[in-house]
């Protein structure tokens, strides 16, 4: 293309890495620690996060290991509740809510609405130096002991019974929150300021407008989770009462306000997802989305309505039938915009033409699961239904089905996708495609099973369990350990593609989107002249008239 | 029968299984549809039109009829799913009028039952088959969630209040008691069994010595806690008559009047300041932290037993309008 010629890439017929790049300005320790460049911080949060899904994946191990046999033999109890809170809180707070926001957010945003960076580049680094002191201290409860009471903090467990590491953990989730909150609000103010000339709200590609959606959760929800683990903080530390009946408040308190950030967060989790298969679909298939608006406005729809639904985790929790029934409407009404966008994606196939690549099999996957996900959430909405489904293993299957074979995988796809354009190398093409049918097939038979015990019977967070669910569980160990293959080889052969990968050139995958149409990897300023838009996202048509 | 070799339900041992069951099939029949529909036109279209066969892409912007056709359909759906689902709720959580009463004390962690007729049990719980048997559950510690799959039935038991759950047990047999809410180190220990027996074998487990029925137990305490001396029944008494009181409306002295159910009585055994009944002075003194859940139980079953017949029991799972 245009840029990439006027900067010299193009080397008879071969590309060679651009001399000047926002890898090779500044070398020294002290030029990341102290950058303020968003495509440096996109990389300091990658290598942060990479870390948490490890530990998380740790934690993981541990619990089907465990649950190999019906007897608790391998671990102490208390070592195993301690085990699949700390998966949890380690995936949820340190890796799910800031993987795609904070890596390929950080990275994109800027550079898709053709802005030189993010609205406030200093406060886009002491975000991360704010997630980074919270995950320190999360880290430091866990190797100083562990926290045993769940994710979900539920009181008055959290406040007056664990003996575990509940403050310095809820400490380290709350300083985390600063961080995510700091992000959403940056990336508001960028993407209303910080467009170039004619990007205009209708130009703005689909991820733009997921993580636009995203952010808007992360301000709005964000600071009531930090209220909630004050008031924990309060009562554990101090027996004000105010969940604990024992000390006059309301246990059932804490889970509405624990759920009112907790559900969004489910969303603030899975919408970038969305923004990056919408990216990758039309890329792959050469063509425009199939209904542009009504996959952004659903995006929308999703952020709003989803701060009305918390209830639903509580239908057998003791509120009202009444309020239990409109809970449970508003939910089935949130389910809509996530079909509409799966509808969309799939009419996008329609009549492109599709290639197979890495990035599309991870859609291709990406779509099967989230659609199983989302089906599955259905039940859970249905109110007669949840009184059996709920803390059950269908739960379990259920948001892994969301988290994983959604968010996961779409994070998976990201990062192949826009791999050539962060470091400028291509990924071995076969590694990588084997590496994502792994993780589809290991995923399936780790988790379909789960849906299959939680009707049966089988309640979540159970060290030990009647010996008739053997079985499925013994598959779902098995699947667990493809699946770990399916997330350690990316960690291979991406590696091994700093130093050996085939130079990418500015647009591997001749796609749309300004990101491509400057170098990869792009310079500091990330664009040599501000570009200026004048076609709407996705015009592959013209780009073949141009060809 | 496929479910013979695979199992995909647990056993149907209630009268709402069935119903919980034709639900969930339907449920899976919406799921199997979708993701197969998804599947094909994903699969159809990304081979059919691979760039090797087709070059070059077709560009739709898209397309407003469609996009109301599938918002509606799954609405529409969904819209059936919600009411069904909505009136099954319904029917979990109010037991049924008449019903047999047993008492639930979860605790880390076991669970404690006692029965009307005096018996005590720890993680069993006898009862006849083809009865309706109404649950009334408190923790003394932690929440916990009281769950038997074969019967389709869970609530949360909580701490500082009474919640319910009802079932009809249509097969004798024995079934899993699960805690479902996470209580702690020996969460996954706080199981038990339901053992539901044929009406003359529960008519035998009956005869088993007691020391006298739960009403009865609960009458000792009213007398030995010295609970007589005020609610003496007699004109002029301290405190009000608790004849007959249970079940019914009681005006409190703040004008507003509220229905004399089992978390009125406890509250006003351990806070009764909370609410005081019209025309009495604010004299009781709280026996919170003085009496066990157990023991508050045997209270409210003998206040319970003062209402007289013909009264109500059962009535809503859930009080209403709590929230």
């Amino acid at each position: 293309m245009s840029a990439a010629a006027a900067s010299g890439h193009l080397v008879a017929g071969h590309e060679v890495m651009p001399e000047e790049n926002y890898l090779s300005v500044d070398h020294s320790l002290k030029s990341w620690l102290l950058t303020v460049d968003h495509k440096r911080i996109c990389i300091l949060y990658l290598l942060t996060i990479t870390f948490m899904f490890f530990i998380g994946g740790a934690f993981a191990t541990m619990v089907r290991l465990e649950l190999l046999t019906p007897a608790g033999d391998l671990m102490q109890s208390d070592t195993y509740n301690k085990a699949f809170t700390m998966h949890a809180v380690f995936m949820i707070f340190f890796f799910l809510v800031p993987s795609i926001p904070a890596t390929l957010g950080n990275f994109l945003l800027p550079l898709a609405i053709g802005a030189k960076d993010v609205a406030f580049p200093r406060l886009n680094l002491l975000s991360w130096y704010i997630f980074v002191i919270g995950a320190s201290f999360a880290v430091i409860a866990m190797i100083t002991g562990g926290v045993d009471t769940g994710w979900t903090l539920y009181t008055p467990f959290s406040t007056n019974y664990s003996n575990t590491n509940v403050m310095m953990t809820a400490v380290g989730i709350l300083i985390a929150g600063f961080s995510s909150i700091l992000t959403g609000l940056n990336f508001i103010v960028t993407i209303h300021r910080m467009r170039c000339p004619g990007m205009s709200w209708f130009r703005l590609p689909l991820f733009v407008w997921a993580t636009y959606a995203t952010s808007l959760i992360q301000v709005l929800g964000t600071p009531v989770l930090a209220i909630t683990l004050v008031l924990v903080a309060l009562e554990r530390g101090f027996h004000i009462g105010i969940f604990d009946p024992a000390l006059g408040g309301d246990p059932v308190l804490f889970q509405h306000m624990f759920w009112f950030y907790s559900h969004p967060a489910v969303y603030i989790m899975i919408l970038p997802g969305m923004g990056v298969i919408s990216e990758v679909i039309t890329c792959f298939s050469h063509k425009r989305i199939f209904g542009y608006k009504a996959v952004a406005f659903s995006s929308v729809a999703i952020a709003v309505f989803g701060f009305l639904v918390w209830a639903h985790h509580m239908f057998v929790a003791g509120i009202s039938l009444y309020a239990g029934l409109v809970f449970s409407f508003i939910s089935f009404l949130v389910a809509i915009p996530s079909a509409i966008k799966t509808f969309n994606w799939s009419a996008t196939l329609y009549k492109g033409s599709v290639r197979w690549d890495t990035p599309m099999l991870y859609v291709f996957g990406f779509l099967g699961l989230f659609t199983i996900g989302g089906l599955t959430g259905l039940f859970l909405a249905a109110l007669g239904l949840d009184i059996h489904l709920t803390d059950t293993y269908f739960v379990v299957a259920h948001f892994h089905y969301v988290m994983v074979g959604g968010m996961v995988l779409a994070y998976l796809c990201g990062i192949h996708y826009w791999w050539p354009k962060i470091t400028g190398k291509m990924y071995p093409e076969l590694p990588a495609k084997a590496a994502a049918i792994i993780v589809f097939l290991g995923f399936n038979l780790t988790f379909f099973p789960q849906f299959i015990l939680g009707y049966l019977g089988m309640p979540r967070r159970y060290h030990a369990y009647p010996a008739e669910w053997q079985v499925m569980n013994v598959l779902s160990s098995a699947g667990a350990s493809i699946l770990a293959i399916g997330f350690l080889l990316p960690m291979v052969y991406l590696v091994w593609s700093l130093k050996f990968g085939k130079v990418a050139g500015p647009n591997p995958w001749q796609a749309t989107g300004l990101e491509w149409e400057t170098s990869s990897p792009p310079p500091e300023h990330n664009f040599h002249e501000t570009p200026v838009v004048t076609t709407e996202p996705y015009h592959y048509g013209e780009k073949e008239r141009e060809i | 029968m496929l479910s013979k070799y695979i199992p995909l339900w647990p056993e149907q041992a209630s009268t709402v299984a069935g119903h919980m069951d034709l639900l969930y099939v339907f449920l899976v029949l919406n799921t199997i549809f979708f993701t197969v529909l998804v599947a094909v036109m994903v699969v159809a279209f990304s081979i059919k039109f691979r760039k090797s066969k087709h070059p070059v892409a077709v560009q739709i912007e898209g397309s407003v009829p469609l996009e109301i056709f599938w918002s509606a359909v799954p609405l529409g759906i969904a819209m059936v799913i919600f009411v069904w689902a909505a009136v099954l709720y319904f029917h979990l959580m109010r037991a049924p009028r008449e019903s047999m009463e047993v008492y639930i004390t979860g605790k880390q962690w076991m669970w404690k039952m006692q029965h009307p007729t005096g018996q005590r049990e720890i993680n069993q719980l006898h009862v006849p088959v083809n009865t309706n048997v109404r649950l009334t559950m408190i923790s003394q510690d932690v929440i916990h969630s009281f769950f038997v799959p074969e019967f389709r039935i869970k609530h949360d038991v909580l701490p500082g209040r009474y919640t319910y759950a009802w079932f009809n047990a249509t097969k004798p047999g024995t079934y899993h008691i699960f805690c479902t809410e996470y209580c702690g180190t020996k969460h996954s220990g706080m199981i038990g069994e339901v053992i539901v027996m044929e009406p003359a074998a529960y008519q035998l487990w009956l005869s088993g010595s007691t020391g006298g029925s739960l009403a009865q137990e609960g009458e000792r305490q009213f007398a030995s806690l010295g609970c007589v001396t005020c609610h003496s029944g007699q004109p002029g008494a301290r405190g009000p008559n608790l004849e007959g009181v249970f079940g019914s409306n009681v005006k409190i002295s703040d004008g507003r009047s509220v229905t004399a159910d089992e978390n009125y009585v406890r509250e006003s055994i351990l806070n009764p300041q909370a609410k005081i009944v019209a025309g009495y002075g604010p004299i009781m003194p709280t026996f919170a932290g003085q009496i066990s859940e157990e023991t508050l139980i045997q209270l409210v079953a003998f206040v319970k037993s003062k209402q007289g017949t013909g009264a109500k029991a059962g009535g809503q799972a859930t009080p209403g309008g709590k929230q």
